[in-house]
């Protein structure tokens, strides 16, 4: 009884509960036989758990005792230890806000009333999708990370075949399944080193870890490419769009805005095992964020299926968290404590900014879809009229996204701007100082992506019979977006209190004195800003007061847009999403390879004819399938083992079973 | 103090559009026109406050908000920029950033409001002004930077009255490469020749004037106004640069500056006279040239 209470006062103990409630959040739904009362329960649950187990994340970051719990577990692989440190903090509150929020959304977005099937299914593994990913950011045992990391993969590949019977699913989910295996096979050559080196699976003590050489080598690629795949880093990135795309809505603001994110949690915490990096390491993380942002960036901006453009801008933003962590770890390595300061926290709050906005832009690909029943960019416009209140929230989230003021977006790349520029001043070869432009191009891409975006899906007018017959949604699914949005406007305006929410883990996490991140972040005009973004509202609310009344003194007349004299106009000579990112995509046809096919033109009289524009996916077009195939070609004489016969199975677990038993007698 | 900056936010909100009726008529002279008045600006300016509009019926309510947050956006980063000697009227540390960030905002909602109309022009214009923006904010970039190494300072203000003759022969070749950069930003961000000619109106060719074919009245004012702003910002970060005569008078330093402006003025005129506007495909190639040329002048200064 008293164990109990211990651990209900417990910030740890409480936000363990709350992965258990997670976890279960969806078996009530799968006794009942009626449909609807399980998925208002998973609702509840999710929601109470989401509550419980923020109050003990914010606990933990508040300076709360960490305590440690031991799973009795009765597995070779030493004690289950499970932790909750300020770094796992700062992953789980926005898993618990996205859980809360993609719950919600998920009760009027897939109503169990409509499809009872795939509802179970959807409420059942979205329940353990965030079971386990919040069980991978308290495990502190090589093992147990492992399995939930796999829970994690399944569950969410299970939830990306939602809808199986698609052609375009099942490849993506194929991609997917070989892409998070490949990244597992990475992670047990980490962990196998690791206790090689410990003794034990246990995670070792912050910067306890003295790795020198080859292996120092190994163990850090190992984390790199296992973690890194999961995280979307180019050019591990192959399976994310598809992923991304195909999953419902509400599942892919999950897996965009939070899953991600736990594979940089990954390689934060391998990293804080080190007690001292190789140099290479933070120009690698540094590198490859770079690549990044500027090719997620410029494949976003030629996507034609509006979730796929989603897709390949996360893989922007994780470029842009791994530009901060890795400016962190060259500061780290170099005694830097400005570069590491300042990389961590914009990192730190640009994880926290992604997972506002993007979950918010994922969220509202979901009512577009529904509304105007396409996917194609280029087929909506002119949803405003019929989305009045999910238009402005989308704005909100793509220019939170574009890092503009006075929205969060900007705050998190301030401070590796601060980061770039310090090195410009001071540093001998500014190398870091190329960052800034870097993000600059980065921004303007950005820019370009998200204009179109909003441009060609809500302003106009629309292109498609079936875009004017959708409807606004329901409460429930506007609430979560409204909340979000609210957060991303809260968080640009008082960008201190996000400083705040940062601050402990960037302490705790670089071993930073108080004192000193104070110093420095106070180098950062934080109050400026937000007072500027306050005056900027301000004038804003000025210019339109004075605009208003110019416009009451003067007749105002509607009439159509004016067609430059053509006095046929239609909906389909509107400028589409296509051609409004073919010029940008121009100038980086190298790294979106847009391909462009023009039939049926040809001779003085030509006939019908038909221009067709696409990107293609480079790297797994050209590089991944063409070796998967050889390999396949290669190994066809062992899919001869694979019968299908369950007897045959059982006989292969024998023989090896039996072979290891003389093994070990010889 | 209290007189000079109110004569500093004076210069800020009535100069701008008289820099557009110098520009032109230097165009005049040039094509042996008498030319409008230098005051012609105001008096278009006076001239759409009173007129009435026409809001074409595919708009909403982003394309209303499009002339007023690019303005405010605009008047904001005006207050970030020093006038010649005289410190700018908010200054603090890094305040740089925030200056492009909020001409990518402007940018943002014009834009925006350009898609609202549906018009397949303006749709044009839109995509140009996005593309060609997105090669300019590097070079900023790299203009900002070299100016923080070379004066050791993350706000615009030290940075921009850093620059003075003794700093010209130190550093000339340097110096000579960002403002060469920064002449390049400023005809481009303001759409000037040879990026786009103001003057057309033939849409195809054109990138600004083509995304506010449909704004009227006083959103069509305060755009015309927002622009002119614009160009006398971007134009008092040049002038900084490239006449960096600092007497210590006040007064003659207003003077200066005011002169200054007005020489930039007739340079951008002189410029589109002497030249054409460029190929559409021409452009991206001159805006990375001057990406590079800012890169350069990193270059020259880190050593």
């Amino acid at each position: 009884m008293v164990f109990v209470a211990h651990i209900f006062g417990d910030p740890v103990g409480s936000l363990l509960w709350a992965i258990v409630l997670l976890g279960l959040s969806g078996l009530p739904g799968l006794l009942l036989k009626r449909p609807g009362p399980g998925q208002l329960l998973s609702v509840v649950i999710t929601l109470s758990a989401a509550v419980w187990g923020m109050a003990g994340a914010l606990r933990i970051l508040g300076g709360a005792p960490a305590t440690h719990y031991l799973l009795d577990w009765q597995l070779p692989f030493g004690p289950c230890e499970l932790a909750v440190d300020p770094l796992s903090a700062l992953f789980l509150i926005p898993l618990l806000l996205a859980a809360a929020c993609c719950s919600l959304y998920g009760a009027a977005y897939l109503p169990a009333a409509a499809q009872p099937v795939v509802e179970k299914k959807v409420t059942l593994f979205s329940g353990l999708l965030l079971a386990s990913m919040a069980s991978v950011l308290v495990a502190r045992n090589g093992v147990m990370l492992l399995m939930a990391w796999e829970l994690m993969a399944l569950s969410s590949w299970l939830l990306l075949l939602t809808y199986q019977q698609d052609a375009q699913v099942e490849r993506a989910g194929m991609v997917y399944l070989l892409a998070t295996h490949t990244g597992t096979m990475a992670l047990f050559v980490l962990f196998s080193l690791l206790r090689g080196q410990t003794g034990s699976f246990v995670f070792p003590a912050a910067h306890s870890l003295t790795l020198v050489g080859p292996l120092a080598v190994v163990v850090l690629l190992a984390a790199l490419i296992g973690f890194g795949a999961k995280a979307g880093i180019m050019p591990l990135h192959i399976w994310l769009p598809g992923a991304h795309a195909n999953a419902p809505s509400h599942v892919s603001a999950l897996m965009s805005g939070i899953m991600l994110k736990v594979g940089l949690y990954g390689i934060l915490r391998t990293v804080s095992f080190f007690h001292e990096l190789p140099v290479w390491f933070g120009w690698l993380v540094l590198l490859l964020g770079g690549v990044s942002a500027v090719t997620g960036i410029a494949l976003a901006s030629y996507q034609r299926d509006l979730k796929r453009l989603l897709a390949c801008s996360s893989i922007e933003n994780i470029g842009i968290i791994c530009i901060g962590l890795g400016m962190a770890l060259v500061g780290m390595q170099s005694g830097n404590q400005t570069l590491l300061v300042f990389g961590l926290v914009g990192a730190f709050m640009h994880i926290l900014n992604h997972a506002l906005f993007k979950p918010l832009l994922f969220l509202g690909s979901g009512v577009i879809i529904h509304a105007s029943g396409t996917r194609q960019i280029d087929r909506m416009g002119g949803l405003s009229r019929i989305l009045p209140r999910t238009a402005p929230l989308f704005l909100v989230g793509s220019l939170a996204i574009c890092g503009l003021p006075p929205l969060n977006g900007f705050v998190g790349e301030l401070f590796l701007y601060f980061g770039a520029f310090s090195d410009g001043l001071s540093a001998p070869l500014p190398l870091i100082a190329f960052i800034a432009p870097v993000l600059a191009l980065v921004g303007g891409l950005a820019v370009i992506t998200f204009v179109k975006l909003y441009g060609a899906v809500f302003l106009g007018s629309a292109r498609d019979s079936a875009a004017r017959q959708g409807h606004e949604a329901p409460f429930a699914m506007v609430a979560p977006m409204a909340l979000l949005a609210g957060l991303c406007l809260l968080a640009g305006v008082g960008a201190p209190l996000l400083l705040q929410l940062v601050e402990p883990v960037v302490i705790d996490y670089a071993a930073v004195s108080p004192a000193l991140f104070t110093r420095l972040t106070g180098i950062v005009p934080l109050p400026q800003i937000a007072l500027m973004n306050g005056l900027l509202l301000g004038l804003m609310l000025v210019v339109w007061l004075v605009w208003r009344l110019l416009v009451q003194q003067t007749p105002v007349t509607s009439a159509d847009t004016w067609g430059c004299g053509y006095l046929a106009p239609t909906p389909r000579i509107q400028y589409t999403g296509s051609s409004f990112a073919d010029l940008a995509a121009g100038l980086f046809a190298g790294l979106v390879g847009a391909r462009t096919t023009l039939t049926g033109l040809s001779g003085h009289f030509p006939a019908a004819s038909r221009l067709a524009l696409d990107g293609t996916e480079r790297i797994l077009d050209r590089m991944i399938i063409p070796c998967l195939h050889g390999a396949d070609w290669c190994l066809a004489w062992l899919r001869r083992m694979q019968s299908g016969h369950l007897h045959l199975y059982i006989l292969y677990v024998f023989a090896t079973l039996f072979a290891l038993m003389v093994w070990s007698h010889l | 103090m209290i007189p000079s900056l109110l004569l500093h936010i004076l210069l800020l909100l009535l100069m701008p559009p008289l820099l557009l009726g110098v520009i032109n008529k230097t165009k005049a002279a040039f094509a042996g026109r008498y030319g409008a008045p230098f005051l012609q600006p105001y008096y278009d300016l006076a001239k759409l406050f009173r007129k009435g509009s026409v809001f074409s019926t595919t708009t909403t309510w982003i394309f209303r908000a499009g002339p007023v947050v690019t303005l405010s956006a605009t008047l904001v980063a005006a207050l970030l920029v020093p006038l010649g000697n005289h410190p700018a009227i908010i200054s603090f540390n890094g305040d740089m950033i925030l200056f492009a960030y909020l001409f990518g905002l402007a940018r943002f909602f014009t834009t925006s409001a350009a898609l609202d109309t549906g018009s397949p022009f303006e749709g044009m214009g839109a995509a140009r002004e996005v593309t060609f923006a997105c090669l300019v904010e590097p070079t900023l970039f790299f203009i900002l930077i070299t100016l923080a190494r070379m004066s050791k300072s993350l706000s615009l203000t030290p940075m921009l009255t850093y620059p003075s003759p003794t700093v010209w022969i130190g550093a000339g070749a340097t110096m000579l490469l960002l403002v060469g950069a920064l002449f390049i930003t400023l005809l481009a961000e303001n759409c000037r020749i040879p990026f786009d000619d103001p003057n057309t109106h033939l849409e195809l060719t054109m990138i600004h004037e083509v995304m506010v074919l449909d704004h009227s009245g006083p959103a069509f004012g305060l755009i015309l106004y927002g622009a002119a702003l614009k160009l006398f910002v971007l134009g008092a970060v040049f002038v900084n640069l490239a006449f960096p005569f600092k007497t210590g008078n006040l007064l003659l330093d207003w003077g200066i500056f005011v002169a200054a402006m007005l020489v930039l003025a007739v340079l951008i005129g002189v410029v589109e006279s002497v030249m054409a506007r460029l190929r559409l495909v021409r452009i991206p190639q001159l805006l990375v040239a001057a990406t590079i040329l800012s890169a350069f002048a990193m270059l020259l200064i880190v050593r």
